[in-house]
């Protein structure tokens, strides 16, 4: 309305010190906790690395998608946060580093590594061209390098943008983003089949990679959701930034839930009605021993909870609710991912232990301590881009 | 105008930024009787008049629910309580199944009363005579502009004050809309010509359409495509043979499976001689012989056998089974009268099972037993 600035003046701020201590406590405790259970429990290790590497990774390349999916479908209100995304895409860099542990431990994790078992396996065999450890290593190496060059070249043109003012950089951008669409649904579809999937390699499923996309984006949306509303109730971004804002991002966030509902839900429905059991072995290892009351859980604390408690209009605008239910969502997602990791390495029931508080610390301390690295350089509004100020004056 | 009565004052604005200010300042004025139209709904309006919670949402919810808990009582009763099935080697009670349905119930019964109450209650339809209908000020809202009214009843209306508040806040075609007394209480003719005329030509349009669709349409190809199946088709000659028959009679001598011909064609001695009844005489096997017995002998032979006919005088009298003959008769002789028939008698082969035939020939000597008991059944 007419009271915004026509202006806009940003100064640069150092993060809340606390914001920024608790990132390197977090990953300090965090590190301290997995380098121990390297030692302790070497192969549950290596099945939490699987965990930390598709969490980390969900929030990288999630973000990533957000920043895309701004430029193409030509957002504003979402522009002033843009940068928030930037920061915690910034955790595509290290994914090749927390990759290595797991690379380094393929035999504990991955059933279809072991020659002798594929040889005498009739469907290991006839998937054999696909899974294999060098056509795996090369597959992980593209898809991470294409999410990283894209990060790299999306971020570099929006930081530019901050000096230059430059409006045909948006344009790139746009250009860059309608490249990378396809490329990123098919990364994000094999990565998931890959990292998550082959754990259990008798298994078929076609919907997968978009179960894993769905909380992918639910829960790169719950992180960007809670840093910008906590930083904005401390006054770090416009005046301008009001409920109609954190409207748009409780209905991505009640939208996305729905859509991870559906998608768990077609996929659970198709393997029941068929009734395949190479299909059905997957989700009957999820109902044996302890893992039905995972899979009960999974239900409630993935979508009935998040469900109801962003139904209603007024939640959908309240910053304490928000954050709240994007804790909760971010917490729905490790749970999302245990779910998919653990019956492998134990069957008939787990229960989750320090090794696995440990890994979780570590993936909030270093998506964290990479968020405040960037945030340190980096402004944290796209001062030079021509849509901010009607995203600060966006209304519904 | 002297018949005539203000309802209200309107102003047009051209933006929905200027009507949401507007609507702020008329409700900071303190007038409680506005009300704002736009052509769409505008984002804010509601804080920006101070509207309370729309209860609309309980509506949707309490129906939805009802509807989801409907959906699934009526797949639970007709899928597992009252025509069990079993599809595709499910439960009876498939509940995963039958999510998706009640997900589309649930919308669907939400959606319908969300709108059917909206139009209905609130917004009191049909309402042909709220003052605002067939304005300038109506046309103009509903299409491009956002105008205020601010009605004559409320409290604090003055003309002059409420005129130049609109202009203070850059309302353009300030227009005072003025009803009449007779207007408030019009109600629509039911059998007016141009309505009557409406309904004849729907209902013409309506019947013309059905009876092409169905009897001339259908008719058409490619639509008729599957009325001409090479099939078999009950009660008409099939082409595929030469002799006309859709179906093939078995070949001379087939035996069905678990199902031995009958041994002692035309031969009653044999039969009587060889043939034992398998039941035993319970009282089972005797009801079914007599519930039998009662539906296809008893029109000739008599509730008592007897030999008393309902049909007397229509059909040649029947003996009775309590002669002398037919008691000294075995189980297998009378078994096989009624297999073959005898005399007058056709076959009742077609009719009765051979558990059947035996079960009436175990109630017929129940029958015979009770008008000529042994000195040992009255002990």
């Amino acid at each position: 309305m007419s009271d915004s600035p026509d202006v806009i003046n940003y100064t640069k701020k150092e993060l809340p010190s606390n914001f920024v201590k608790f990132g390197y406590a977090a990953f300090v405790a965090g590190l301290v906790l997995v380098i121990l259970s390297l030692f302790v429990d070497n192969v549950r290790s290596a099945f939490s690395g699987v965990m930390l590497l598709m969490f980390v990774a969900s929030i990288g390349v999630g973000s990533l998608f957000w920043i895309v999916a701004e430029y193409l479908s030509g957002a504003v209100w979402s522009t002033p946060f843009r940068r928030v995304a930037e920061f915690l895409g910034a955790v595509l860099f290290v994914l090749p580093v927390i990759a290595l542990p797991a690379y380094f431990n393929m035999h504990d994790i991955f059933h279809w590594t072991h020659q002798e078992v594929v040889k005498s396996d009739h469907y290991l065999s006839a998937k054999a061209p696909y899974l294999n450890v060098p056509f795996f290593t090369i597959r992980s190496i593209v898809f991470i390098g294409i999410w990283v060059l894209f990060y790299y070249l999306i971020t570099k043109n929006s930081r530019l943008q901050d000096s230059t003012k430059d409006q045909n950089l948006t344009r790139k951008n746009i250009k860059l983003s309608a490249v990378f669409v396809p490329l990123f649904a098919l990364s994000i579809t094999f990565f998931a089949i890959d990292w998550l999937m082959s754990l259990e390699p008798h298994w078929f499923s076609t919907i997968f990679g978009v179960y894993y996309f769905a909380g992918t984006v639910l829960a790169a949306m719950a992180a960007i959701t809670y840093i910008v509303v906590t930083l904005s109730e401390k006054g770090y971004f416009f005046e301008g930034v009001k409920a109609d804002h954190y409207y748009s991002f409780g209905a991505l966030l009640f939208g996305f839930v729905n859509f991870w509902a559906y998608i768990a839900f077609s996929q659970f429905l198709l393997i029941w009605y068929a009734n395949l059991p190479e299909e059905t072995i997957w989700y009957l290892q999820r109902w044996e021993g302890y893992w039905m009351y995972f899979s009960i859980a999974l239900i409630f604390i993935h979508f009935i909870i998040p469900y109801f408690g962003l139904l209603a209009q007024p939640s959908k605008m309240s910053p304490k609710r928000l954050k709240f239910m994007s804790l909760w969502i971010l917490f729905a997602h490790f749970f999302d991912i245990m779910w998919m990791t653990m019956p492998t390495y134990q069957e008939f029931g787990y229960i989750p232990g320090w090794i696995e508080l440990g890994y979780a610390l570590f993936a909030i301390g270093l998506i964290l301590v990479v968020f405040n690295w960037k945030a340190s350089k980096e402004n944290l509004v796209p001062v030079g881009d021509p849509k901010l100020k009607r995203g600060i004056n966006f209304r519904l | 105008m002297s018949d005539k009565i203000l309802y209200s004052l309107t102003g047009l604005f051209d933006t929905p930024d200027e009507i949401i200010a507007a609507a702020e300042k008329v409700q900071s004025e303190g007038y409680t009787k506005y009300d704002v139209n736009t052509p769409y709904p505008v984002h804010g309006m509601d804080s920006a008049m101070k509207l309370p919670m729309s209860r609309l949402p309980y509506v949707a919810m309490v129906v939805g629910i009802t509807g989801m808990f409907l959906a699934l009582f009526f797949m639970w009763w007709t899928n597992s309580v009252d025509y069990p099935l079993v599809i595709g080697g499910k439960p009876y009670f498939a509940f995963p199944a039958y999510v998706p349905i009640m997900f589309e119930v649930t919308v669907l019964s939400a959606s319908i009363a969300t709108v059917v109450t909206m139009i209905a209650i609130v917004f009191k339809f049909p309402n042909n005579s709220h003052p605002l209908m067939d304005t300038e000020y109506m046309k103009n809202v509903s299409v491009d502009k956002y105008g205020i009214s601010i009605a004559a009843d409320d409290p604090k209306f003055d003309f002059d004050k409420v005129k130049s508040l609109l202009e203070s806040l850059g309302a353009k075609n300030i227009t005072p809309i003025y009803y009449k007394e007779e207007d408030l209480n019009f109600k629509p003719k039911t059998f007016e010509p141009k309505f009557v005329i409406a309904m004849i030509v729907l209902f013409a349009a309506v019947s013309a359409v059905t009876y092409i669709t169905l009897n001339k349409l259908m008719y058409l190809p490619p639509f008729d495509w599957m009325m001409e199946q090479s099939k078999v088709i009950a009660q008409e000659r099939s082409d595929v043979f030469e002799d006309g028959r859709g179906m093939r009679t078995p070949v001379e001598g087939t035996v069905a499976r678990g199902f031995l011909p009958y041994k002692f064609k035309n031969n009653p001695e044999a039969a009587g001689k060889y043939l034992v009844n398998p039941l035993a005489a319970t009282e089972e096997n005797l009801s079914l012989g007599e519930k039998k017995f009662d539906i296809y002998c008893s029109p000739c032979h008599g509730y008592l056998a007897e030999g008393d006919s309902r049909l007397k005088g229509q059909f040649p009298s029947p003996p009775s089974l309590h002669s002398k003959k037919v008691r000294n008769w075995s189980d297998g002789r009378i078994y096989h009268v009624i297999t073959e028939g005898q005399n007058a008698m056709p076959s009742y082969a077609y009719q009765l099972s051979r558990k059947e035939r035996w079960a009436v020939v175990l109630y017929i000597r129940a029958l015979q037993r009770s008008l000529n008991a042994k000195e040992s059944d009255l002990q």
